[in-house]
């Protein structure tokens, strides 16, 4: 009978101790080679620790919550033969890691930028286990097919042992290799072995399941900060109250399509924006409450005569808002000219000041994108935003049958301080009434 | 001013980093622009390793015909145009120079000739024939390479020549100081010492080839000193007199070496200078471009490979970091984690050395295993008179598991060993790997085989 002493291994890059978590054995048990013995915490990872020999625990050192060195004796076997203490020549096999640390609070990444190959010769952190520097001296009679092949694991702080193509497949699979058990000599690691890793639900299995690293630093500053600082402004100060409700946008859709048919080759393109500016500026004087600009540090609301629309507008940078200034005064041809300018003026970054400032109320329009509904944010210190989404075919009930119609949401904040909920709803209802008969728009 | 171009990788040097990575992204489907201000192929294929080569095979076969044997006899001495050599040089130049162009073509690279200079991280001013193109690009490679270290009381010019002038030389100099007794120093050195020069060396430090231990280094000083190479080591050159250098020994003496050319090999530098480096703001690492395992510089989407980024200055490495930086670029995951840079020494006799390299420590370690194998125990060195230069194989592996880490070899022509032993390592071989395989007789590559056999205690050949 020989007395087996299994130390601390180092258990990962740079890590001179670790804290004793739970013992599994007791004195007086007899252990299974590969049997839990104790787990270790790191800073990094909870590791378990197995032991490499069949044997009884003759003593445990250290408490649960002790740190203890690596190299320092954690416990002490008796064991069949030869063991690996007390003067006894015979090397002992290397203690073996359980491969998968329970929980990883911090990526072990193989360090990088360390040469391969000098694996024992770096003088740091990876000193072989002592029970290998216990192994009797060259030259002594060495096996042809004798260590090499028998099951060696990979000593702790190793690189791993892995040809160009199975590292790079590892990479590619987002898996670290020295997590990975090698079945080859000197504990290599094949393809084979990854294979039985991933099956097995090692961490990272699949592309696609590649944990991901890093951190981008992004400064907010330029516009992005002043879009930051506008919407804070409006959304600290202003109780925004939403209002969604459906619109029947077939027939101002057919008459779009008419519209863009016929038009003369001199004229724009109509999209939806003009007709809903227009039936703002028609439905905006009956509701002075809503088309306005409100200092509320002076607490005085200006109410406009004039309708100045401002178009939320998507960037390269960010978003701005360019403004279509006496939207009253403009037919649907002459709002589209003036919103394509606009439009482009600003994602060219060249719309002068005027061009985008002074407006009395805001439209945000997604376009195709424009979803079921939104709860916009008010352009402060105007106090109403209005929302078109997404036209979309839906079957309704028209006069007792089941039709399809054009249906679009139409969303809207409003500045509850001053426009009440009553008021916001009946000016929605009313601009809704006037989409679904368009001819309306253009009737004194 | 020509037409401004924009691209997605834009590579500042056409040398073998640079055109690799160039010829990589192409393949990859990436519009890449190549920017050169010389003729493609850089250092290495220009000035450096190929040239060099072309002119130590015509020595080898100018030596072995002025020492005629074995039977064979001349009516008259040989003699040596050099020029002719020269012009030999410039064809083999020139083929692999057209060659590279062909496959940058073939690649659709587009290769910018001219001085590039960086205004900012993303942007070149390229002065061609036509005038200046402005380029800009989404990714930029720096492979700006490395140039020849001169000493400042001896300047290139005259008499004093670097590496490049030594390769284009009119005539063998009658005497010849090679200052430096680095790999380049050697390999010409004793090139144009089977040309017949009277060749002189001067070392700093106290042994040549300071990179190599003095067992793997050990045939060539006997080369040198068999051949009336006469060394000066612990030596400092200090300047020239009436056009001798003039050497302070290690005895603290002054010597005056007379010299028709003094060749200066102390050492290569990263060529960071002249091209706008300093308006780039990426972060440096001594001399040297710093980059990390994946030769990305502190700025975003800037790479940098080669000699720019540090040792070993080696035009496989270039070629590698190329490569990987092309398909990073592509969105591959690619890192820079190779087993062994191996490298190799074209002195008499030849050295190569893959991994690990012993030293005093691991010479005590009984932690690790250390075997040579004689090339004068080998029957194919024998035959070709390569046994009897003090030539050997060594490898050095774990005892605990026989992991192999380091394979060295010393001996004519072992520079073509040099892949097997480096294949060994990055396949994460063992002894008994090395030992198992079965390797052709009659060739060098036994003895590699013979040494995993000794370091597992059973050669038969010894």
């Amino acid at each position: 009978m020989g007395r087996y002493v299994f130390k601390l291994p180092d258990v990962g890059e740079g890590t001179a101790e670790a804290e004793i978590v739970a013992w599994h054995v007791k004195i007086g048990d007899t252990i299974e080679e590969d049997q839990n013995l104790v787990d270790v915490m790191t800073d990094k990872a909870t590791v378990e620790m197995t032991s490499p020999v069949s044997g009884k625990v003759i003593s445990l050192h250290g408490e649960p919550g002790q740190m203890a060195a690596v190299g320092s004796a954690l416990v002490e076997l008796e064991v069949e033969g030869a063991g690996n203490a007390a003067g006894n020549g015979k090397a002992a096999p290397a203690p073996k890691p359980a491969p998968i640390p329970k929980e990883k609070k911090n990526s072990l990444a193989p360090g990088g930028g360390e040469g391969w190959g000098e694996g024992a010769s770096a003088p740091t952190h990876s000193e072989p286990p002592k029970s290998l520097q216990q192994s009797p001296p060259h030259p002594s009679p060495l096996p042809l097919r004798g260590r090499g092949s028998e099951d060696v694991k990979r000593t702790f702080g190793d690189k791993p042992l892995a040809s160009p193509a199975v590292r790079q497949r590892a990479r590619d699979l987002g898996i670290e290799l020295q997590y990975v058990p090698g079945s080859g000599p000197a504990g290599r690691i094949g393809h084979a072995d990854l294979d039985t890793y991933m099956q097995s639900g090692g961490t990272a299995a699949r592309p696609g399941q590649a944990k991901r690293d890093g951190i981008e630093e992004v400064k907010v500053i330029g516009l992005r900060r002043k879009i930051a600082e506008k919407m804070q402004e409006s959304k600290r100060r202003i109780p925004h109250y939403a209002y969604i409700d459906e619109v029947d946008m077939t027939e101002l859709e057919e008459l779009r399509a008419h519209l863009n048919k016929t038009k003369r080759a001199d004229q724009p393109k109509l999209n939806v924006l003009p007709f809903l500016i227009r039936a703002l500026v028609r439905v905006l004087p009956d509701y002075p409450q809503i088309n306005v600009r409100f200092d509320d540090e002076a607490g005085v609301v200006h109410r406009y005569a004039a309708v100045h629309v401002g178009i939320a507008t998507q960037t390269a940078n960010g978003l701005i808002v360019p403004v279509v200034r006496h939207a009253e005064a403009r037919d649907v041809w002459d709002l589209a000219n003036e919103i394509a300018r606009l439009a482009q003026l600003t994602r060219e970054g060249k719309a002068s000041r005027d061009d985008l400032s002074g407006s009395t109320i805001t439209i945000t329009s997604l376009g195709a994108l424009g979803g079921l509904a939104t709860t916009p944010v008010i352009n402060h210190p105007e106090v109403a935003i209005i929302g078109p989404n997404a036209i979309i075919d839906r079957p309704v009930v028209k006069n007792g049958q089941i039709v399809v119609r054009k249906m679009m949401n139409l969303s809207s904040s409003f500045d509850h301080r001053v426009v009440d909920g009553f008021d916001a709803a009946e000016f929605i209802q009313r601009v809704k009434a006037m989409l679904e008969h368009p001819a309306t728009l253009f009737m004194e | 001013m020509a037409e401004p171009i924009k691209t997605k990788v834009l590579v500042l040097g056409g040398g073998p980093g640079g055109y690799v990575a160039a010829i990589r992204a192409g393949q990859l489907g990436l519009d890449t622009t190549l920017v050169e201000a010389d003729r493609l192929g850089g250092t290495c294929l220009i000035r450096g390793c190929i040239p060099s080569k072309a002119i130590i095979h015509v020595a080898g076969q100018f030596e072995a015909m002025a020492k005629p044997r074995h039977g064979i006899s001349l009516t008259m001495q040989p003699a040596i145009n050099f020029a002719e050599t020269v012009k030999w040089k410039e064809t083999v130049v020139d083929k692999l120079n057209n060659g590279v162009a062909t496959l940058l073509k073939r690649a659709k690279v587009r290769v910018v000739k001219g001085w590039g200079t960086f205004s900012d991280g993303k942007t070149c001013h390229v002065k061609t024939k036509d005038g200046e193109i402005a380029i800009t690009a989404e990714h930029v490679i720096l492979a700006a390479g490395s140039i020849p270290v001169e000493l400042p009381f001896l300047p290139f010019g005259g008499n004093v020549i670097s590496s490049t002038e030594a390769l284009s030389l009119a005539e063998v100099p009658k005497r010849l100081v090679v200052v430096g007794a680095g790999y380049i120093g050697l390999e010409l050195g004793i090139a144009f010492r089977k040309l017949g020069a009277e060749v002189t060396v001067v070392e700093a430090l106290d042994r040549i080839l300071p990179l190599y231990d003095a067992q793997l280094v050990e045939p060539v000083r006997k080369w040198l000193q068999k051949n009336g190479v006469t060394v000066h080591l612990g030596a400092k050159a200090k300047g020239l007199e009436d056009g001798n250098l003039v050497v302070e020994t290690k005895d603290g003496e002054t010597l005056k070496l007379a010299a028709d050319k003094i060749l200066v090999t102390v050492g290569r530098k990263p060529n960071t200078e002249g091209w706008g480096l300093e308006n780039m703001a990426v972060d440096m690492d001594g001399r040297f471009v710093k980059v990390d395992d994946r030769c990305a510089t502190s700025m975003k989407n800037v790479w940098a490979i080669g000699d720019l980024v540090g040792e070993p200055m080696l035009e496989h490495k270039a070629a590698k970091q190329g490569d990987m930086v092309a398909e990073i670029i592509a969105g591959q995951k690619r890192k820079f984690d190779p087993a062994a840079v191996p490298a190799v020494c074209f002195t008499e006799p030849e050295i190569v050395s893959a991994g690990m390299l012993p030293t005093p420590e691991t010479a005590k370690d009984n932690s690790i295993i250390t075997a040579t194998f004689p090339f004068a125990a080998n029957g194919r060195a024998l035959s070709m008179e390569a046994g009897d230069d003090g030539g050997f194989v060594r490898i050095l592996a774990r005892a605990s598991d026989h992991r192999v880490l380091g394979i060295q070899a010393v001996g004519a022509h072992v520079s073509e060993l040099s892949n097997e032993f480096s294949l060994a390592l990055e396949m994460g071989a063992v002894l008994e790997d090395i030992a198992g395989t079965i390797h052709v007789h009659p060739t060098l590559g036994e003895a590699f085989h013979e040494a995993a056999l000794r370091a597992l205690g059973h050669a038969i050949h010894i």
